[in-house]
């Protein structure tokens, strides 16, 4: 019951963190304590004999995620390295399949989010294909303002949901 | 805004009364604010007999008046007339009452209740109205809310929505509720309840289904459930996202947005499921589509002019359609709903850092803006059309508003614990 609670506060704590950590998307994912955080269990665990370049702290691949500014789905040019490492890996590697989930931060409308949140996604996952990766190795879907790795009310918090992440198939 | 603070300290004791009154199995809580200029001062005498009832039925009718905004409860003091012919009119003259109720209650050797209720007219001394019902002791609410209904429809000229029911969605902790409660926030049942996202729900036009998006196969569907039987189907569940339904008036078909052929478009489905047929054409974000009430239009939100803004085309169906942009003030206009008469939408509007709950007239292209809050959502009318209820937020609580589609008067339904979010107002009874 302790242990249970002692997870709980942690997540807490998490949810209430407001200030923007841009180096820290890879710990707060493997705090486990977010909607998605199963998926990223496999990330921290990865490190065997050879290392994964897809989790190797130091590899721009074990960057995931794409960030937007307020109604836009345009990938910004800091991120655009970021997104052909990406599709270059998926070229090298054609087995390896990737989901993009959009996310938008909780102002305005959460059916208009949806669909923004999608096209974040179809942004990414059309950059992706420029860049060499196969349609097929590429979903892209919403989540919309309906899953905020941010959970405060803050500008700082809304910067954080604007975002799409790249998640590797079986991670 | 003066007038809603001067009125806020009077409400407190109603306030205070309702939850004491409040029975465990409600969930939601009610405030009122503003209110407006021109009350109709109206008189409640506590029916004969009423409180050998296990339900009140006075309380219930004044709560219902005072919350629409309209009426001014005055007080009976120590009189206590049943009939016509006990009422001395001078004395409520005196009083400042210009509508008054009289009523009696008798339990029937069944346990069924005799309700006798008349409206009366304190100037000119005369009946206005009469309302006879028996029920049975468990619908004793519905039917004080069906006397609130003859009473504001005799006294206004509008159709009382005191008999609707809401929908809407309460999130606690990690568990997503689709709930439905009367429009005065009692009788919540919840519907679904699952630990993904729900939203979007929307009644269908005879009010015995619900239409809405569960995110509980991990990406949004859009199903139908119906309330009596709690069946459900997945009606849209292609490929990509499935959201945002509307019901056709008929009640035959929804509208709903699929991401099936790239982006997000409206198309239109048939209430089984069959028949896909897709209704907008455009490279963007077409969505949050709502019918014209005679079925010929709908109006929705595009970003194809390079900003959400609210569109109105016919359905027919054909690629050639085009759409007609209705909204041009701001650069972020979205969640359009057809008002019932069809003449005006409600939407919402972004004013600086703000998004307020707006109403555009169709004829006249006039918007007024109705509330000055932070972060408004998701406007739903009442199906009369005075009431506008909408999602908003207080203190980081999500909470659910209303207003009157003149702006003039607010209240606050929330929950003890826990976001409320996503309303909508179902159809009037009669129509079920």
């Amino acid at each position: 019951m302790k242990k249970i609670f002692g997870v709980i506060l942690i997540g807490l704590l998490s949810a209430c963190a407001s200030t923007p950590q841009p180096s820290a998307e890879v710990e707060e994912k493997s705090m486990g304590t977010q909607p998605q955080g199963e998926t990223s269990r496999a990330t921290t665990e990865a490190g065997g004999p050879t290392l994964n370049p897809l989790t190797d702290p130091k590899s721009i691949l074990s960057k995931r995620s794409i960030y937007f500014d307020f109604d836009s789905y345009v990938v910004k040019d800091e991120f655009k390295p970021l997104v052909v490492a990406h599709a270059h890996y998926l070229r090298n590697n054609a087995a390896a399949r990737v989901l993009l989930q959009g996310n938008t931060d909780e102002r305005g409308s959460r059916e208009y989010n949806l669909a923004l949140g999608q096209r974040r996604a179809d942004a990414v996952k059309y950059a992706m294909t420029l860049s060499g990766a196969k349609e097929a190795q590429i979903e892209s879907v919403s989540l919309g303002e309906e899953k905020p790795r941010a959970t405060g009310h803050d500008e700082a918090s809304w910067a954080e949901n604007r975002r799409v992440d790249i998640r590797y198939q079986g991670e | 805004m003066p007038i809603r603070l001067h009125r806020l300290s009077g409400y407190a004791g109603v306030l205070l009364l309702w939850l004491i009154s409040t029975p465990l199995h409600a969930t939601l809580n009610i405030e009122i604010f503003g209110g407006g200029a021109t009350q109709i001062p109206i008189a409640i005498v506590p029916f004969a007999a009423e409180e050998k009832l296990q339900q009140g039925i006075t309380p219930v009718v004044a709560a219902d008046l005072q919350r629409s905004g309209l009426f001014r409860l005055v007080e009976p003091g120590g009189l206590r007339p049943h009939e016509p012919v006990e009422v001395v009119y001078p004395d409520w003259m005196n009083r400042g009452a210009g509508a008054l109720v009289i009523g009696s209650t008798t339990i029937l050797p069944g346990g069924q209740v005799a309700l006798r209720v008349k409206l009366l007219d304190v100037a000119k001394q005369t009946q206005l109205a009469a309302y006879t019902e028996t029920v049975p002791a468990e619908q004793l609410r519905a039917a004080a809310h069906r006397i609130a209904d003859m009473i504001y429809e005799k006294l206004t000229g509008d159709v009382g929505v005191f008999s609707t029911r809401i929908a809407y969605v309460v999130k606690q902790g990690k568990k997503y509720s689709l709930q439905v409660a009367d429009a005065d926030g009692f009788n919540a049942q919840p519907v679904i309840e699952y630990t993904e996202p729900i939203i979007s729900p929307a009644w269908s036009p005879d009010g015995t289904r619900l239409a809405y998006v569960s995110f509980e196969n991990k990406k949004p569907v859009v199903y139908v459930q119906t309330l009596a039987s709690r069946g459900r189907k997945a009606v849209a569940n292609f490929r990509g996202s499935n959201s945002a339904p509307a019901w056709s008036p008929d009640g035959k078909k929804l509208a709903v947005v699929l991401s099936l052929m790239g982006g997000s478009q409206i198309f239109l489905i048939n209430a089984d499921g069959s028949g896909l047929q897709r209704i907008t054409q455009s490279t963007g974000i077409d969505t949050e589509p709502s019918f014209s009430p005679d079925g010929r239009y709908i109006i929705f939100t595009s970003d194809r002019g390079g900003s959400p803004q609210i569109y109105r085309m016919p359905v027919t169906g054909s690629a050639s359609t085009t759409a007609e942009r209705l909204t041009f003030e701001g650069s972020y206009n979205v969640s359009p709903h057809y008002s019932p008469d069809g003449k005006s939408f409600a939407f919402i509007h972004r004013n600086g850092d703000r998004f307020n709950v707006a109403i555009q007239d169709l004829a006249t292209r006039q918007v007024q803006l109705l509330t000055d809050s932070k972060f408004d959502e998701s406007p739903s009318f009442a199906p009369n059309g005075k009431i506008i209820l909408y999602a908003t937020e207080v203190k980081g609580r999500g909470i659910l508003s209303a207003v009157s589609s003149d702006g003039k008067t607010r209240q606050q339904l929330s929950t003890q614990a826990g976001d409320i979010r996503e309303p909508a107002w179902g159809p009037l009874p009669g129509l079920q």
